[in-house]
């Protein structure tokens, strides 16, 4: 079976985020008041082949421990599920 | 001779630098490709600046599985000199022979400007040649140099004097002004600065050599 799996992407607690920090500066000028504690991350989208949801999982947490996150500074998250992106 | 390959990624861009500061200096050196999967007969490897694998996911994130860097982290094991300039240092620390890693400037603007690196330790294969708290002029051009890591590897890096270079003033927000790191052993050092570009003063400073010369120097291991 193929499931449609997310991956989030975002810095360690501690780790300098100056994206996160530059675009929650930019968000009061635009009228958007009271947004804070702003992280900027990346997510990914993919279809992984496996026998049911856990295995799926298991196989995202993986590739997403070795290549879509570093994690020295990174951390990464996968979840099972089509969260709109337009799975197939 | 001393004989130095400069790997060669898609999307390095300094490898011609690298090449030409290197045979400047009396040394035989080539290039390697990425896909190989040997690296024999040399002294020492620089992995150069540019944008390896076009900086995809994160600098050095693909770089780190192209098939020379298996052969990389042997020759590194064995003791051989291994040196990684701005983007080859983001692949070092991907890779794992290095300490930490490198995040987006902390003012989110591409730099490119002449810094002043104080020499940290003189016990890397890179700063065997300087003095200990000289002073070098040798320019950064990147985007992704804020060196950073956790606590017990900073704690690890002053135990151990793996840092290598400071910045005099931090350009980029680098964690306790961090320029350059080396392994525990000292042969496998990375550095945001281009001291290959540092090589003439016609072009603004010949400090680049002290740093390369270094690199040279027979034995080519670690001291």
């Amino acid at each position: 079976m193929n499931f449609p799996v997310t991956v989030t992407v975002t810095l360690r607690a501690g780790i300098a985020d100056p994206e996160g920090a530059t675009i929650e500066r930019a968000l009061p000028a635009l009228g958007f008041d009271g947004v804070t504690h702003v992280r900027a991350g990346k997510s990914f989208h993919m279809m992984i082949e496996a026998s049911d949801e856990g295995a799926a999982l298991e196989k995202a947490t993986a590739l997403a421990q070795r290549l879509l996150s570093n994690p020295v500074i990174e951390n990464a998250t996968a979840r099972v599920g089509d969260s709109g992106w337009g799975a197939p | 001779m001393t004989k130095i390959g400069v790997v060669i990624f898609p999307g390095s861009n300094c490898e011609y630098d690298a090449l030409t500061a290197m045979t400047s200096l009396g040394a035989d050196a080539d290039f390697i490709w990425h896909s190989t999967d040997t690296i024999e007969g040399y002294d020492g490897i620089i992995l150069p600046g540019g944008f390896a694998h076009g900086d995809y996911l994160r600098p050095g994130a693909l770089a780190r599985f192209s098939p020379v860097m298996s052969a990389i982290a042997q020759f590194a094991k064995a003791g051989g000199a291994v040196l990684g300039i701005c983007n080859g240092f983001q692949v070092l620390t991907e890779a794992g022979l290095l300490p930490g890693a490198l995040q987006k400037n902390r003012g989110l603007t591409f730099l490119c400007q002449p810094t002043t690196l104080i020499v940290a330790s003189t016990r890397s294969v890179l700063t065997r040649a300087a003095s200990k708290d000289q002073e070098l002029s040798i320019p950064i051009n990147h985007f992704s140099g804020a060196y950073t890591c956790d606590d017990a590897t900073y704690e690890q890096l002053i135990e151990n004097d793996q840092v290598v270079l400071r910045y005099k003033e931090n350009p980029n927000g680098s964690r306790d002004d961090i320029a350059g790191v080396s392994n525990v052993e000292g042969n496998v050092v990375g550095l945001m600065p281009h001291p290959e570009r540092a090589m003439s003063t016609l072009l603004g400073s010949a400090d680049g050599r002290i740093l390369l010369e270094g690199f040279l120097r027979a034995p080519v291991s670690a001291s």
